[in-house]
C-alpha cells in the first residue's frame, strides 16, 4: 500500500467535541464545546448517552459551518459497541446516508481518510466523520462493571468518554487533507489488553516509517506529529523504534491520550484510549490551532487495537492498525 | 519494523512500571484488617445483645454484605477499593460488589436477561469452583473418616 495522493484535497469546514467531566476536568478541558457533569447527556443507559454525544458532536459541527443535515451527503461514523450501535442510534435523527466504520481506536482517522478520499474525486461534495466512545460502555464490554472495586495496572489506559465530529468539504479554506495512508493491521503478539500502548504502537511504527520512507521526507518537515492513544507506554516504545529507524520524534511528537488527562492528578494510569480520544482532542484543540494557524502542516493516526472481548479471553493476541492522514494549510 | 515477536514482548515487558506491590500490601494489610477487627467487634456486640453464637456468625457476613452493597451502589465502593486492593476484595465485602456492580450496570436490559442472567458474570467463577473445592474438601474429610 502506498501513499494516496488527494486530487482535489478536502477542507475541513468545522469540527465540534463533546466530552465527559473528567474530560472536562483535564488540561485541554476548556477547548472542548459541550461536556455533561454526570457523563449521561439526560439519558437512561450509558449506551444512549454515547450516541447522544456523537449527535450533539455533528450537530454543533455542523451549525459551525453553518449547514443543515440536509446539506451533508454521507455521515461516516464509528464506536466501539457490538455492531456500532452508538453511531446508529447516534446519527438517525439525520435521515443522512450513513457509512458505518470501523477501526477501534483508529477509527477517527479511518474515517478521515475514506472521506476525504471520496470528497476529494468529488463522489460527495460534504461529509461528516464522527467517533465516540464512552468510559461506562467501554468498562462493561470489556473489562468489569462501572461500579466494580478493582485495581487498575499503571500500563492499562483510561476509555474516553467524548466524541468528535468534523465536516469535509470540496470547498473551503482549509485545513485540507492533502495525502492519505491506510494502516497494516500489524502484531507483535501482544495479549495483555491492559497494555494497548504496546499492542497499537508496532502499527504506528510501520505507517509512519513507510510514510517518511515513501514521501522522503522527516518529522521536523512537520509541525505536529500526533498519534491517537498510544498513552505513555506506546509513546515511549514509538519513540524508541522510530529513533533506532533514524527518526527523531522528541521535538514536535505528541499523543491525544496524552495531552487529554493529567495522568498523574487525574488517576488516568497510561492515558486517554478509545475512538473519542483522538476525535475529540482533534476536533476541538488541534483543529482550533490549524484554523488559527497556529499549526499549518502535520501528520496524524489514530491507532487501534483490533481485539474484542472474546477473542482476549481466547488467549489470541492482539493486533494493531494505525491510518495516517496528512492535514495542511496548503492545498499542495 | 523486523523485531520478532518475543524479543518484542521482553522489551515491552521490560519498559512497563509495576504495579507498587508493597504499597498495595501494606493497605491491603491495613484496611483488610480494620474490616475484620470490626468483624469481631460486631461478633462482641452482637452476642451481648442477646443473639445467638450460631445466628451471630451469619449475621456478621450479612451485615458485611449490605454495607458493601451499599457502598457500591452509592457509588463509593470503587474509591475506597482503587487503594484498599485486596483489603476490600478478598473479605466477603469483594464477592458484594462484585454481585452489586453487576447489578447496577446490567439493570438496562432488564430485570430478566440483565440482572437476573448476568449478575453473576464476575462472581460466577467464584461460587463455581467454591462449591467445586468445598465438594472435593468433604471428599477428603469423608475418607480421613473412613480411614480412622
Amino acid at each position: 500500500m502506498s501513499v494516496i495522493k488527494i486530487k482535489k484535497p478536502p477542507s475541513i469546514v468545522s469540527g465540534a467535541a463533546v466530552v465527559g467531566e473528567k474530560e472536562h476536568a483535564g488540561p485541554i478541558g476548556e477547548k472542548f464545546d459541550l461536556h455533561d457533569k454526570t457523563g449521561a447527556f439526560g439519558m437512561d443507559t450509558w449506551e444512549k448517552a454515547e450516541s447522544e454525544m456523537q449527535r450533539l458532536a455533528v450537530n454543533t459541527a455542523m451549525s459551525k459551518a453553518k449547514l443543515c443535515a440536509d446539506d451533508i451527503d454521507v455521515i461516516f461514523a464509528g464506536d466501539l459497541l457490538n455492531q456500532c450501535v452508538g453511531s446508529t442510534y447516534g446519527i438517525l435523527g439525520f435521515r443522512t446516508a450513513y457509512i458505518g466504520i470501523f477501526g477501534a481506536c483508529s477509527t477517527f482517522t479511518e474515517g478521515l481518510l475514506v472521506s476525504s478520499m471520496l470528497t476529494g474525486t468529488g463522489y460527495f461534495s460534504r461529509c461528516a466523520v464522527v467517533t465516540s466512545s464512552h468510559f461506562c460502555t467501554a468498562e462493561r464490554q470489556f473489562r468489569f462493571p462501572v461500579e466494580y472495586g478493582g485495581q487498575r495496572p499503571p500500563t492499562s489506559q483510561w476509555t474516553v468518554t467524548g466524541a468528535g465530529a468534523v465536516i469535509l468539504s470540496s470547498g473551503g479554506d482549509g485545513p485540507f487533507v492533502t495525502d492519505v495512508l491506510p494502516g497494516i493491521p500489524v502484531d507483535k503478539g501482544i495479549t495483555d489488553a491492559n497494555n494497548m500502548g504496546a499492542a497499537m504502537a508496532p502499527a504506528a511504527i510501520d505507517t509512519f516509517t513507510r510514510y517518511f520512507i515513501e514521501t522522503g521526507t522527516k518529522p521536523s518537515d512537520y509541525d505536529l506529529i500526533l498519534t491517537g492513544d498510544l498513552g505513555l507506554q506506546g509513546h515511549g516504545i514509538f519513540c524508541d523504534f522510530m529513533k533506532n529507524a533514524g527518526y527523531d520524534m522528541t521535538k514536535n511528537y505528541n499523543d491525544c491520550g496524552l495531552l487529554i488527562f493529567g495522568l498523574k492528578t487525574q488517576d488516568a494510569h497510561s492515558g486517554g484510549s478509545g475512538c473519542g480520544c483522538a476525535a475529540s482532542v482533534f476536533s476541538s484543540l488541534i483543529l482550533g490551532k490549524l484554523k488559527a494557524r497556529e499549526l499549518n502542516n502535520i501528520l496524524f493516526a489514530a491507532t487501534g487495537a483490533l481485539m474484542n472481548s472474546d477473542s482476549i479471553k481466547q488467549g489470541n493476541s492482539i493486533p494493531g492498525i494505525a491510518h495516517l492522514v496528512h492535514i495542511s494549510n496548503k492545498k499542495e | 519494523m523486523n523485531t520478532d515477536k518475543t524479543t518484542y514482548k521482553k522489551y515491552v515487558k521490560s519498559r512497563a512500571p509495576k504495579s507498587p506491590t508493597l504499597k498495595n500490601s501494606v493497605f491491603a494489610f491495613l484496611i483488610g484488617g480494620t474490616l475484620c477487627t470490626l468483624a469481631e467487634l460486631l461478633f462482641h456486640l452482637y452476642i451481648t445483645i442477646g443473639i445467638s453464637e450460631e445466628i451471630t456468625k451469619t449475621l456478621v457476613p450479612v451485615t458485611f454484605i449490605v454495607i458493601a452493597g451499599l457502598m457500591t451502589g452509592i457509588g463509593v465502593f470503587d474509591d475506597i477499593a482503587r487503594f484498599a486492593g485486596a483489603g476490600t476484595l478478598v473479605p466477603i465485602t469483594g464477592f458484594a460488589n462484585a454481585v452489586v456492580a453487576s447489578a447496577i450496570d446490567d439493570k438496562s436490559e432488564g430485570f430478566i436477561l440483565g440482572v437476573g442472567a448476568k449478575m453473576f458474570t464476575v462472581a460466577g467463577p467464584v461460587i463455581v469452583y467454591g462449591t467445586l473445592s468445598s465438594a472435593v474438601y468433604g471428599v477428603i474429610y469423608w475418607l480421613f473418616g473412613v480411614m480412622k
